[in-house]
């Protein structure tokens, strides 16, 4: 087998390669742990940083009139929020998981790429100042929306091209993100590990993987062509020269929808990971697992302009794009009932990973749901643009796709750290997230269907009481995470040892290496029979 | 342990839901759609609560399972896991049964979507343009033509003085439009996109610069219906309201009859843009 064919020469390799020192570990590793860890930490600066601007939002929305903010600020506050959270705090975040665990997970020494690996990294911090510094140039940063519509995104002032830039940036780290975890995965599996042995996170990632190679260029051509029609002019997107600006939200939508899935998929194989080890139960369904996924991506690249259902397309496209979007409801059906059957006639406890996944369960359904209602065209025109919609993909990105990373967090921390996680401080953090996290988002359902437009900075006097309801919760949604920050600390810093098993019902790869993991696993590929 | 925190806290969070859908029903500040003047924004709202009702039994079906099975097969409740782990009756039945609700749901959103789309026998064409920040309305046969923009002062804005009612929803010169006719409404920008929406006709359609969009209502009740730009456009994108005076038949021909100008938005310029 060639997977155990290239295995004495990396084995050969780690009698030399312990942790570095101090600056020069972090700038110049190539371990997978590593990095993993780089990642995590970034993704949490991030979230800390993306999370600031959403409080001076939600600060500004507390009352109606201008208190704090001038509305072109507020402008750049949404467009970089979402920037920020997008490819600064849930990408990362998915993309330090992956290296953590899919090595561990499937029996590989390391990521098979691991110079690539150390640079697909790096890049983020270079990519994150120059966008944040556009805050500081004249003009102000971007303030046209993270979707960069076109022709608003084109009276950006001087932080333009190093918005660009830094979109490029990112992409560029995301697909050889990507392509890393391709590789690892199609490459490095221990013998006996096949396909369809796989843990659920490894395969939701490797399908991420492909939706990522596939959509991330798309993203670069968009905001090239925005770039040429601004700077060279091109008038790609510019009515006045024979262009199109609906074919950028096409172009830009092409990339966008499957860029959702990204942002979930990973995290649906978290929780197919916790869910059993709590369950004390196998995952029910577990082909039918894998094929709802690869139905959810490859459905994806037929939706997108379920975004653009009041741009005026002709009749025939929106009833198209209607039922598409419609039939997604069914493979992601699937995926919450098969948890749910997993959960029964299980013997569950609820230490803190597990808290999170049901809530993950629960309250990504709640958006899913009103995803399905989003989809009815007609209902669309009154939803469209709302803070129904803000509602809507805030419970998947929030409760969903952010609790699953925390789940994921508090599950295999103690594998990283050694340490037992504080579970009363665990459970205190869970519980203040959860209610924060439904004040903060459940009334912003009434504000939109009462008729409040997003992405504004002041609003009519019968939307304030469920505004200032909707900023009390962001207040207390944000200010729990510093102890998310605390119970990471903490539990890096000392706890309760952990043994190699750390959690009862625990299955896979990763729980046959001690905790904390050694710096050097699977050095020698461990049979999977 | 754990459960009973998840049942108080879900108890809590639906007796949160239930009280503040009982002081929506009593206060003005509201929490749903509501079914507009016209009949596809009846229509549309129509379905709007069929889908959530339909959303609503599904949710309380599979988190009632959910809850239900965290409540008894609990650990320290001296459950013992089963080991079964698939089953493909299972897995069919619950493919098929979402496609079926899916499939009723797709019906009624089909028909209206169908006589949304049918602008055609319209009595009366209005142009609206969107600019940063204001509207254009032009009555293509009638001769009119203005720009309608923020009446709300300033000051309002800045704390400086009592905000009206009608804070961010007034402007100098409403859209004028006649009861009972069906007015066809052709939407298009001059710089960026904009939205033009009025929440009680049941649509918003984008303003796309260098396209022309149609659509239409009927609009059934006089009365002064409001709403706002929905596609981010700017500084000023929430300082551009949409307000819509629906009067009858006889006052909207003395309307027209009184604002016929040979050419008004020269007019206007004149004035510097007012």
């Amino acid at each position: 087998m060639s997977t155990l064919a290239t295995y004495p020469a990396t084995a050969a390799h780690d009698s030399h390669a312990g942790p570095g020192y101090g600056l020069r570990r972090w700038l110049l590793t190539t371990n997978h742990k590593d990095i993993g860890t780089l990642y995590l930490l970034f993704s949490l600066i991030m979230f800390f940083v993306g999370g600031s601007f959403a409080l001076l939002i939600r600060a500004e929305l507390f009352q109606p009139g201008l208190q704090l903010v001038d509305p072109h600020f507020f402008n750049q506050l949404t467009t970089l929020h979402a920037l920020v959270m997008i490819f600064g705090a849930v990408m990362p975040a998915f993309v330090g998981l992956a290296n953590w665990q899919i090595p561990l997970m499937i029996g590989a020494a390391d990521m098979a790429l691991p110079r690539m690996n150390n640079w697909s990294f790096w890049i983020l911090p270079f990519a994150f100042t120059l966008l944040l510094s556009t805050l500081f140039m004249p003009g102000g940063g971007p303030a046209g929306g993270w979707t960069l519509y076109p022709p608003l995104a084109l009276q950006t002032g001087q932080a333009f091209p190093y918005v660009i830039l830094a979109i490029h940036m990112m992409g560029i780290s995301s697909i050889m993100g990507a392509i890393n975890v391709i590789a690892t995965i199609f490459n490095l599996r221990a013998p006996g590990m096949t396909l369809m042995k796989m843990p659920l996170f490894v395969w939701t990632w490797l399908i991420t993987a492909f939706l990522l190679i596939a959509v991330m260029p798309v993203l670069a051509g968009a905001v090239t062509m925005l770039l040429t029609d601004k700077f060279f002019l091109t008038s790609f997107f510019n009515a006045g020269g024979g262009g199109d600006p609906v074919m950028f939200q096409h172009i830009f939508w092409f990339f966008g929808h499957p860029e959702v899935y990204i942002m979930i998929l990973p995290a649906f194989g978290i929780i197919s990971q916790i869910i059993p080890t709590f369950a004390r139960k196998p995952l029910f369904g577990y082909a039918s697992m894998v094929y709802a996924t690869a139905s959810i991506a490859l459905l994806s690249f037929l939706v997108w302009a379920h975004h653009m259902f009041t741009v005026g397309m002709p009749l025939r496209g929106e009833l198209f794009f209607m039922y598409v979007t419609m039939l997604i409801a069914v493979p992601t059906g699937v995926k919450v009932f098969n948890w749910v059957a997993t959960m029964w006639r299980g013997a569950m406890t609820f230490e803190t990973p597990m808290l999170f996944a049901v809530a993950f369960v629960i309250l990504f359904t709640i958006g899913g749901l009103s995803g399905v209602m989003l989809a009815m065209v007609p209902a669309d025109y009154q939803y469209h643009d709302t803070y129904f919609v803000v509602a809507h993909f805030h419970y998947v990105l929030v409760p969903g796709a952010v609790f699953s990373i925390m789940a994921a967090v508090y599950y295999w921390l103690p594998k990283w750290t050694g340490h037992q996680l504080n579970e009363r401080m665990g459970r205190l953090h869970f519980w203040l997230s959860v209610v924060g996290v439904n004040v903060l988002f459940f009334p912003q359902h009434f504000l939109g269907l009462a008729g409040m437009p997003r992405r504004i900075p002041d609003y009519a006097l019968q939307f304030t009481e469920f505004n200032m309801i909707s900023t009390v919760g962001a207040f207390l949604f944000g200010f729990s995470q510093l102890l998310f920050l605390y119970n990471v600390i903490q539990t890096i810093r000392g706890g309760q040892p952990a043994d190699a098993q750390v959690w009862e019902g625990a299955h896979g790869l990763e729980w046959t290496v001690p905790s904390p993991a050694p710096y050097h696993t699977f050095t020698t590929p461990p049979v999977v029979d | 342990m754990a459960h009973r925190y998840i049942l108080r806290g879900t108890g809590a969070v639906l007796v949160f839901a239930l009280a503040m859908w009982s002081a929506g029903v009593r206060a003005e500040f509201g929490l749903n759609m509501t079914p507009g003047v016209t009949a596809i924004s009846r229509e549309v709202y129509d379905l709007h609560m069929l889908v959530f009702w339909i959303c609503v039994a599904i949710g309380v079906a599979v988190f009632g399972v959910m809850f239900w099975s965290i409540y008894h097969h609990r650990k320290s409740q001296g459950a013992v896991a089963a080991q079964f782990h698939e089953s493909a009756l299972v897995e069919v039945l619950w493919t098929l049964a979402p496609i079926l609700i899916l499939v009723a749901m797709a019906v009624p959103a089909t028909k209206t979507l169908i006589r949304l789309a049918d602008a055609r026998d319209a009595e009366l064409t209005i142009k609206v343009t969107g600019y940063q920040w204001r509207w254009r309305y032009e009555y293509l046969n009638e001769g009119i033509d203005f720009f309608s923009t923020l009446a709300t002062p300033r000051a309002q804005i800045a704390n400086n003085a009592a905000k009206d009612a009608t804070y961010l929803l007034a402007v100098d010169r409403p859209l004028v439009v006649p009861v009972g006719k069906k007015i066809r409404i052709l939407t298009t920008a001059a710089d960026v996109i904009h939205s033009w929406w009025v929440p009680a006709l049941g649509w918003k359609r984008d303003a796309i610069p260098g396209f022309i969009n149609e659509s239409w209502t009927l609009i059934e009740k006089p009365g002064v219906y409001r709403g706002q730009c929905a596609e981010l456009c700017g500084r000023d994108h929430g300082f551009m309201p949409v307000v819509v005076e629906a009067v009858p038949e006889a006052e909207f021909r003395q309307w027209v009859e009184s604002n016929k100008a040979p050419n008004p938005i020269t007019a206007q310029v004149a004035n510097g843009g007012q």
